[in-house]
């Protein structure tokens, strides 16, 4: 909080008598002066995110080089690409990426298309409203692990868990559901928590939309469809957007519902649990860095997408600087 | 429940408008329907937490079971058992410290972004975004072996300033949107008036982005309280947090059902009241600011 107070001269009208030594000095040196007075407060959270999270990654990125088990330090070498050969064609590990896309892919698409109906569904008025929007968040407000236990002991434990207590009442079968269906039963604990955010950025979108154009076009004789497929849609287009690039950025990371669920097992492996076993467990310094960087390179390609998109989101803005 | 129910004479209303009704009250009772069956997992997990270990883990379920508050007596190790009020500390420690760090590093970024913004400011808010964009646990061994080398691991001040990093971008950004909200034409009618940039910040500033830093607050809290990789991979007894606590003890004690439920209540109890109090706050906060 002092920073701004001690670097940024508030008017910079000091009397030049005062300092006679700048007031002879040229213009430009002044002007970076000045520039640099603005930029200091800048400079702390800029250096400190550098040092904390880019130089890690760039030792990763030399790690990822070598051949380096610590169970065989004396054996550590220079590999060059070897360790990502190994990576893509590793059968374990290229599951692993598989298994990564589809669960990003389908929890992102399944919670959006979920959290927009939920989204069109509280945007009406009817009764208890808030009360039913609370009620959809609090999936989202439970602490990950807590969820993930929920789901693992009291929802899809054969033998006494929820589901089955239920389809006992019914009288139907008893599966088993996280051997039988394991990574399906991961993607709805997270479909589960993540719906619920999706939800609130486009209920966010939909109460933004300007209700003088509905009027109008539904003055016009347009039906409740194609104000939804002309005006909604549109509308939410970049909220949709917004929330498919952010969940996917913190699912692709997901290692919490893999660990506590299913601790990688049974074809379930993202590629975090996967890097987290490699160089936990197995101790493969060097094939854990290069898989790292893997996932790096795909969220750069969601990223680079994320960023057009962020950047339309307030180019109105920028008009301010 | 319905609409249907105020007192209008039905042969004066129109018959497409009395559809219509019809329809938003079918609507309306989906909407309590889909609510209920996304709450009733955690109605269950609450419900679950108050039964007996006996009664928790019966098929088919036992609804109307006495209540107890074994549970939760189990989980603060009152019958012995490992204690969770170390873990339970950490979490908050690590939470509270990482989040003012935050602020401290933020706000001086943001008013130098959005305030007085340097040149290219939107180039220095993309930066800050994109270290959000690489995964953690592509840093995560380096992390690793610089701290087993220094000496560092197992120690709280380790998780404080990995998550101070992990939620500083978020931060920048929303406060960036918080402070950009101000009117600049305050801040230099201030000015005018002879007000010394530390006034500004405290009589105008302050008072106008005060809830939007309170809700950035928040998200931090939240994020670090939730946080289980960096907790699993570097803290071992003594740094441990309460998401690391949680899985230890499923799984070396074998399973108690109703003490996992309590123990997921009481670890999620802070952040599902914050997050009920501040719902909108935290949409804002989680799309970074872009969602008004």
């Amino acid at each position: 909080m002092s920073n701004p107070t001690t670097a940024v001269p508030v008017s910079g009208q000091r009397p030049p008598s005062a300092t006679p030594t700048s007031a002879g000095r040229p213009k430009a040196t002044r002007n970076r002066a000045r520039e640099w007075a603005t930029r200091a407060p800048l400079l702390p959270a800029l250096i400190f995110l550098i040092v904390v999270t880019q130089l890690p990654f760039v030792a990763t990125l030399v790690i990822s080089l070598f051949d380096w088990n610590s169970f065989r330090p004396d054996r550590r070498a220079f590999a060059g690409l070897e360790n990502y050969k190994t990576v893509l064609s590793d059968e374990s590990l290229r599951e692993s990426i598989v298994t990564t896309v589809l669960l990003t892919a389908s929890v992102v698409i399944v919670s959006v298309v979920l959290g927009l109906l939920l989204a069109l569904l509280l945007d009406r008025k009817f009764r208890g409203r808030g009360l039913v929007r609370t009620m959809l968040i609090a999936p989202f407000l439970l602490v990950p692990v807590a969820s993930a236990l929920l789901w693992k002991h009291a929802l899809y434990n054969p033998e006494y868990g929820l589901f089955n207590g239920v389809l006992n009442w019914l009288g139907g079968p008893q599966p088993e559901w996280l051997t039988d269906t394991p990574l399906i039963a991961v993607e709805a604990s997270l479909i589960w928590q993540w719906t619920p955010f999706m939800m609130l950025i486009l209920l966010a979108g939909l109460q933004s939309k300007p209700l003088d154009m509905v009027e109008a076009a539904r003055l016009d004789g347009a039906g409740s469809w194609q104000i939804f497929r002309f005006l909604t849609l549109p509308h939410l287009r970049r909220y949709l957007e917004l929330g498919t690039l952010l969940g996917s950025i913190y699912i692709v990371q997901n290692f919490d519902a893999v660990f506590t669920m299913t601790r990688g097992g049974l074809d379930t492996a993202n590629l975090p649990y996967t890097i987290y076993e490699t160089f936990y467990n197995a101790h493969e310094y060097g094939l854990a860095s290069a898989a790292g960087v893997v996932v790096v390179i795909g969220t750069i390609i969601i990223a680079t997408f994320a960023l057009r998109v962020v950047s339309s989101l307030f180019r109105e803005e920028a008009s301010r600087a | 429940m319905t609409a249907v129910s105020t007192p209008v004479p039905i042969t004066s209303v129109p018959e497409a408008t009395r559809r219509a009704k019809r329809r938003g009250a079918a609507l309306g009772v989906l909407a309590w329907f889909v609510g209920i069956v996304f709450v009733l997992p955690v109605l269950w997990m609450l419900l679950t937490s108050f039964h007996s270990e006996a009664d928790a883990a019966t098929n088919p379920p036992s609804l109307a079971a006495p209540l107890t508050l074994d549970g939760y007596k189990d989980f603060f190790g009152v019958g012995g058992g490992a204690s969770p009020w170390p873990a339970l500390l950490n979490s908050v420690g690590t939470s509270l410290f990482s989040t003012c760090f935050v602020l401290l590093l933020a706000l001086p970024a943001a008013f130098a972004l959005s305030i007085r913004p340097v040149r290219k400011w939107t180039d220095v808010m993309f930066f800050f975004l994109s270290t959000k964009m690489l995964p953690v646990v592509a840093g995560l061994l380096p992390v690793f072996l610089f701290a087993r080398d220094i000496n560092f691991l197992d120690n709280v001040w380790l998780l404080v300033i990995l998550y101070t990093s992990m939620n500083l971008p978020i931060a920048v950004w929303m406060m960036q949107s918080f402070l950009a909200d101000i009117p600049v034409s305050i801040i230099e009618a201030a000015q005018m008036d002879g007000a010394r940039l530390p006034t500004i910040l405290w009589r105008v500033v302050a008072p106008i982005a005060g809830p939007g830093i309170a809700a950035t607050s928040l998200i931090c809290f939240i994020f670090s309280w939730n946080e289980m990789l960096f907790a699993q991979v570097l803290t071992g007894v003594v740094a441990q947090t309460a998401p690391a606590f949680l899985t230890t003890f499923v799984t070396s004690q074998g399973l108690f059902l109703a003490k996992v439920c309590a123990a997921s209540m009481v670890i999620s109890l802070p952040v599902l009241a914050a997050g009920f109090a501040a719902q909108d706050k935290l949409v804002q906060g989680l799309s970074l600011g872009a969602v008004k």
